[in-house]
């Protein structure tokens, strides 16, 4: 989560206001004439090497410059060729690609076999510092087998792989990228993309221009708008302003409140997104001597929390209330689970049960997430004489606490990295690894095999298993699936997708 | 006036190294650098590979002394976040912060002083009740707030200058208004107060009654009394300018220190954080130093025993 110098309340009810009455009669005027869309980040982008971003920003721009060996239509949940024409598992540990011929780089260079070779070789050593060891930490090694096939041979079975490939593992041109490095890519970032980068002000300014020569049969292709500016204005009510102002055609991430105040004036819409947020319960912690160590208070926690009330009053849009620790839109995250309904005394009765018909007290620390949802749920669970200390901190200060296991109950949200399948969010949080502070051998045990079997029936019984194991436990306190609010141009057309990455080359002018 | 001078640069190097080496430890304290840098998708591998390549596994005092050792020689490592020496990060940042923050000043006081002249001429006369308005209102109206209605209003409603960004020198013009209107006030106050003590006083009853005309009884004989506590202020003015222009910078979307410096704490880039606090304490300090020995220049009294 990114988080920026944001004003909000008042100033912002006051700016849109006084816009609304001053901005009556003078209709926005988008710059559909030179056909160039204007876009706004609030965060600064990252350096535009795709294998060293973390934020959603620097890999929107990166995924318009370079291309994957394939792609994920989402529309049909299809994986697609892209620069790789076909792909087939020759062995449990290896993958043969066939690639495509005539693809050209934005230099000007042919692709071949030696550009995903020389690319993913390099970005799987570890000196090289890839960003999420997750992506590239299954590549054992690429060899070329001729001019246009290759061969990745796998260190692990990893049920992720394709999804991996598909447009998240970009490659590079291989003689400016050996020559030049991750810093070289950064500062002239040269792909097969749908769109090249003419200019760049790093973290401030980035002016991109439509690839003529992009290759004939890519899922990317089919641009229209000839040029895209990118800025970054950090102060969202100003980007509001440029917004209806006509100076801007795109923005996200706007807060809901603020969303239904601009709706009307220019267009608003809300996507579901693959991020969840949760409360996560360790019985581990505090080695064990924690109330959350007992089953019917996890389940008496859940009961007293009005989840429903708190997605209506603060997500708003296209949230629900989830009762899986995965989102419903992920493959392997079985619905048919147990749920526990707002009721509050049932959730006095297991307390009672387990001891604590008195209540208790326990410390909550909440991260990136919005304050007045974490004072909601302490605010319920006082009702049940449950008294929260709640603590806000930074993510990173929040999950060491968590990992130090000083932690009974955690607040925070998970994005999966945009991916729909189940593996990218439970083996991080019930794996056994450094988050899982559940340690349920047998929880493990399902969720490796689901992790790595080829087989999808094998992979969805066992997630299915391990969800309702997760529910029934009451292990986490899921809340609710994130939304995000772009902000249009009336002008423009454009459709947004669960993973977050904005696709301009399928937007158009109306 | 050489010790003098020698001494006020001897407490000036203390203060930086004290800063440096507090800032160095609150980082730390403000949360693990490894996870933070790792992100909000990052899982224990990712930030324990972190913690060996960027060197957080060692102490903090080996870190820091690492860092001061490079500092020293000029060398103020690498940013994390963009990859590239952190000196090159500052140079791009600074010019719009350093315009910023200069032309700023200069119009707080070409208004200020003249203002604060005439309001202690006649003190509870209009001009001194406008300049208390102005006063009141300059400190109670956050920045943040005029900010965005002076965008509303000239920027959304009139057009006459573009809202955001300082592709032009148009770009400035709300930015300058608006940081200029905090630091008013005060410079006015003390150009005020200072002018009634001095025109209080006997030398310039004697100026007045020689018959000297007005203008020049203030330009010779007043202002150059009172404008000692304005020097002083307006070295710590100008400080304040440059440092803490990071909620008009985030308003107005312009890319200079002031958001580095914040954006950079929120993303743990600690290079960069390091930095910053290094350049705007030696900022701080040159300039109060400076406004110390201007002091004693104008008045021999503060030279002290020499």
């Amino acid at each position: 989560m990114t988080q920026t110098f944001s004003i909000k309340g008042l100033t912002s009810l006051a700016v849109l206001a006084a816009s609304t009455a001053l901005t009556l009669g003078t209709p926005a005027l988008a710059d559909k004439a030179s056909n160039t869309l204007n876009v706004a980040f609030a965060a600064e982008p990252e350096p535009l090497d795709t294998y060293k971003i973390a934020g959603r920003q620097g890999l929107i721009l990166a995924r318009h410059i370079y291309d994957g060996l394939l792609y994920k239509n989402l529309d049909t949940g299809e994986i697609v060729p892209a620069l790789a024409e076909s792909w087939e598992f020759t062995g449990p540990l290896t993958m043969e690609f066939t690639l495509r011929q005539g693809v050209k780089f934005h230099n000007g260079a042919d692709f071949t076999a030696d550009d995903v070779v020389e690319t993913l070789n390099t970005v799987i050593t570890p000196e090289y510092g890839t960003r999420y060891s997750i992506s590239v930490d299954w590549i054992d090694s690429v060899e070329k087998l001729d001019d246009y096939k290759v061969r990745i041979n796998m260190s692990k079975p990893f049920a992720g792989a394709v999804e991996m490939l598909a447009d998240a593992l970009p490659i590079y041109p291989h003689a400016f990228f050996a020559e030049n490095g991750s810093a070289g890519m950064a500062a002239t970032p040269i792909g097969t993309g749908p769109y090249k980068l003419v200019s760049q002000e790093p973290g401030i300014r980035y002016e991109m221009e439509r690839f003529e020569g992009h290759y004939e049969g890519s899922p990317k292709s089919g641009a229209t708008i000839d040029k895209i500016s990118v800025r970054t204005i950090p102060e969202m009510n100003t980007q509001y302003a440029e917004l209806m102002s006509g100076s801007l055609d795109w923005i996200w991430r706007i807060p809901p409140d603020q969303a239904s105040r601009l709706e009307g004036r220019v267009q608003i819409i809300s996507a579901p997104i693959m991020r969840i947020g949760y409360v996560g319960f360790a019985p581990e912690a505090m080695a064990g001597d924690t109330p959350i160590a007992d089953k019917r208070v996890r389940q008496a926690l859940i009961h007293a929390t009005n989840r429903g009330a708190i997605v209506d009053a603060f997500a708003g849009g296209a949230s629900e209330v989830l009762n899986t620790p995965c989102n419903p839109a992920q493959f392997g995250c079985e619905q048919d689970v147990t749920a526990y309904e707002y009721d509050t005394e049932k959730a006095k009765a297991l307390l009672a049960e387990a001891g604590y018909a008195d209540g208790f007290k326990m410390e909550m620390v909440f991260a990136a997430m919005p304050r007045p949802t974490a004072e909601a749920v302490a605010a319920d669970l006082a009702n049940v004489g449950v008294t929260l200390e709640l603590n806000e901190q930074q993510y990173s200060s929040g999950i060491g606490k968590w990992r130090a296991k000083e932690l009974p109950a955690f607040f925070s949200n998970w994005g999966s990295y945009g991916i729909g399948d189940t593996a990218f969010i439970l083996s991080n949080f019930f794996g056994g690894g450094a988050d899982d502070l559940v340690q349920d051998a047998e929880l493990a045990t399902w969720l490796t095999e689901a992790d790595t079997a080829s087989d999808r029936d094998v992979r969805s019984e066992n997630y299915s298993m391990a969800v309702k194991k997760i529910a029934e436990e009451a292990y986490w306190m899921p809340m609710y699936n994130f939304n995000v609010n772009y902000g249009l141009s009336n002008d423009l057309n454009f459709t947004p997708h669960p993973d977050e990455f904005a696709r301009w080359w399928g937007a158009s002018w109306r | 006036m050489l010790s003098f001078i020698s001494k006020r640069l001897l407490v000036a190097l203390l203060v930086c190294l004290t800063v440096s080496a507090l800032s160095f430890g609150l980082m730390f304290v403000s949360g693990d650098p490894a996870i933070a840098i790792a992100g909000s998708g990052g899982r224990a591998e990712d930030a324990e590979a972190i913690r060996v390549a960027y060197g957080f596994d060692r102490p903090l005092v080996v870190q820091y002394l690492d860092w001061i050792g490079s500092a020293l020689t000029g060398n103020l490592g690498q940013s994390i976040y963009f990859n590239v020496p952190v000196t090159e990060i500052i140079g791009n940042r600074a010019g719009v912060t350093l315009t910023l923050g200069f032309i700023s000043f200069l119009v707080a006081l070409v208004i200020a002083v003249p203002l604060g002249v005439a309001a202690a001429l006649r003190p509870n006369g209009w001009i001194d009740r406008l300049a208390l308005v102005i006063a009141v209102s300059g400190q109670a109206i956050p920045s943040f707030w005029l900010g965005l209605m002076a965008i509303v209003v000239f920027g959304v409603w009139y057009g006459w200058v573009p809202i955001s960004g300082a592709d032009t020198w148009q770009g400035y013009i709300l930015p300058v208004i608006v940081l200029s209107y905090y630091a008013i006030p005060e410079l006015m106050r003390i150009t005020r107060s200072g002018m009634i003590d001095v025109l209080a006083t006997d030398y310039v009853r004697a100026a007045k009654a020689k018959g000297l005309p007005m203008h020049l009884v203030i330009s010779r004989h007043a202002l150059r009394n009172a404008v000692l506590p304005l020097v002083s202020l307006s070295a710590v003015q100008l400080g304040q300018l440059l440092s803490g222009s990071i909620v008009i910078e985030s308003v107005f979307a312009l890319n200079g220190l002031g958001r580095l410096a914040w954006e950079s704490l929120l993303r743990s880039d600690l290079p960069v954080v390091q930095a910053i606090i290094l350049i705007l304490s030696l900022l701080y300090v040159v300039l109060t130093t400076l406004a110390d020995i201007l002091n004693a220049v104008l008045d021999p009294r503060l030279r002290g025993g020499s």
